[in-house]
């Protein structure tokens, strides 16, 4: 993937499955943010194809990655702060009851879906009227992941999902993982931290400097190994 | 809600029988009606994240329309309505389209179209009729029907245009909690590019807002324009700084995504108390801005108190 006259991104190549975790490595720089733009619509690579069950496709824009079942949660949850749950769960979608002049959102219903999903990744909200704000960052992470797989997620990108967590809610993230996992979804694990990958993920894939410097499986990978291959040290 | 009743209270007791009675309350809710029905649009703009400042101008820019379309150039009253307020939603495009398209903020474009509206206000009349003072307007044919609908009295002392307010409370607080478009005012303000990457069509909303600001200000001026058979090139002047300091008495944020319409009425209201009790009591009417000053900070203390510890309770 060539910006100007940089080569952000070269020769990378690797897939995901349904079910399975894999877990994008790099230092700042490495190009995993290339890597995670491309994958999800908002740039087109300079060389190379995208696909998806086997078949070719290109991505005109992030909706068009979305509509292929590709969805994305940044570091920042993509969450309205003072909205509730059910509100954000539903932006942009919201179900709605009547017609015409009377059209109104279907509340009832809006509040019921937003809290069974969010249960189902392991999260119950009391009270789906309550500010995300008032959440934990556990929890909120819960909302976001819950919402993409409701709007038919098969690939799930998380972009550096432990950075702004503590260590008690890094777990709750890898319990979310395997439950989208047990879902069938496939999910790309974007990071920088070695740590956090290990427990969740069963592929590695090492970025540096544009390139790929590894591929390893979970049997093969460990904190020192991932670490000396971000760092550029060795095999 | 509590503080309006402490307002009401303190003037009930400071200035007696005639701010208590039916001619005293009559007299706040007339008062409060007009500022109300700007206070409610004003507030769904600022829960959209933007400011109006230019409000009270479209309101001379609207009154002055009607009373040029009618009494210069001979226009029957209706028609020069329309027009008038066509006019008005056209001001509201052109701030909504200069906030979307430069990236500025609202409280600059607007500031500017402020200056903008008013001096075509002030040169359009001075310049066609010499004056900026304009009457007449109960001569125009279609005045009767206008006057029934926007200027009259239907209840003893109470006035047409609160029914128009609670109209229009009724629309903003539907709109704002019932329909996905209330889902988008208040995630444009809140968070708005969380609301662009879920497909929220963020720059419609703001344009639609700063429409319907324009539009509000048009039923202001109209109303004005009806009971007072005539216009003024000033009408207006300051409304806009009211109606934020009412919407935020009522608990909208100043920094957008959260507040309602049925907030931005109480505001109006306490505004209208504090505005009618200083004249009631007798005291010097200089005070009144002392007074509101005051008043909107302690809303703004208040609100901010509540919210941290709404936000904290969990």
């Amino acid at each position: 993937m060539r910006y100007g006259r940089v080569e952000a991104l070269e020769r990378v190549s690797f897939s995901v499955r349904a079910g399975e975790t894999t877990c994008l490595l790099g230092d700042n720089g490495a190009g995993k943010s290339t890597l995670v733009r491309i994958l999800t619509g908002v740039d087109r690579p300079t060389a190379g194809e995208i696909r998806v069950d086997g078949e070719r496709v290109e991505f005109e824009s992030p909706r068009a990655a979305r509509d292929r079942g590709i969805a994305v949660v940044h570091q920042d949850l993509g969450l309205v702060p003072l909205l509730s749950a059910w509100r954000n769960f539903f932006l942009g979608a919201e179900p709605t009851r009547g017609q015409g002049p009377l059209r109104r959102i279907d509340v009832r219903r809006a509040a019921a879906i937003a809290q069974a999903e969010t249960a189902a990744m392991g999260v119950e909200l009391e009270d789906p009227d309550r500010p995300v704000a008032t959440l934990s960052g556990g929890e909120r992470q819960a909302v976001a992941i819950a919402r993409a797989l409701h709007f038919g997620a098969r690939v799930l990108v998380l972009d550096e999902p432990t950075a702004a967590l503590g260590v008690r809610q890094s777990a709750t993230l890898l319990e979310q993982v395997r439950r989208a996992r047990e879902r069938g979804v496939g999910i790309v694990l974007v990071t920088h931290n070695p740590h956090h990958a290990l427990p969740v993920g069963d592929r590695f894939v090492v970025l540096r400097r544009g390139r790929v410097a590894a591929q390893l499986t979970a049997g093969d990978a460990s904190a020192p190994r991932l670490e000396s291959l971000m760092a550029g040290e060795g095999p | 809600m509590g503080g309006a009743l402490l307002v009401w209270a303190f003037f009930a007791v400071v200035a007696g029988g005639p701010f208590r009675g039916l001619d005293g309350t009559a007299a706040v809710l007339n008062a409060a009606a007009p500022l109300g029905i700007l206070a409610v649009a004003v507030a769904l703009l600022m829960i959209g994240g933007e400011f109006d400042l230019s409000v009270g101008s479209i309101v001379g820019l609207s009154g002055m329309a009607v009373l040029l379309l009618t009494r210069h150039w001979g226009w029957p009253l209706w028609p020069a309505l329309g027009v008038s307020a066509v006019l008005a939603a056209g001001a509201g495009l052109v701030n909504g389209w200069l906030v979307v398209r430069t990236g500025l903020p609202s409280f600059i474009v607007t500031l500017g179209t402020l200056f903008v509206f008013r001096g075509l206000t002030i040169g359009s009349a001075r310049g066609l009729t010499g004056r900026t003072q304009l009457g007449g307007l109960g001569e125009t044919p279609g005045y009767e029907a206008a006057s029934w609908l926007l200027g009259s009295q239907p209840l003893g002392p109470l006035r047409v245009s609160i029914a128009w307010w609670l109209a229009v409370v009724v629309l903003g607080t539907w709109v704002l909690l019932r329909t996905p478009w209330g889902n988008w005012i208040q995630a444009a303000g809140g968070g708005a590019e969380s609301a662009r990457r879920a497909g929220v069509p963020v720059a419609r909303v703001k344009i639609a807002l700063f429409v319907s600001t324009a539009l509000a200000a048009w039923l202001v001026a109209v109303m004005q324009a009806v009971r007072y058979t005539g216009t003024d090139a000033l009408r207006g002047q300051m409304q806009e700084f009211h109606a934020i300091a009412a919407a935020v008495i009522g608990g909208t944020l100043l920094t957008g995504g959260y507040g309602s319409a049925v907030g931005a009425a109480i505001g109006a209201l306490v505004f209208a108390m504090v505005q009618q009790g200083i004249v009631i009591t007798g005291v010097d009417a200089d005070w009144f801005q002392v007074f509101l000053g005051a008043v909107l900070l302690a809303a703004v203390l208040f609100n901010g108190w509540v919210r941290r510890r709404a936000l904290s309770a969990g």
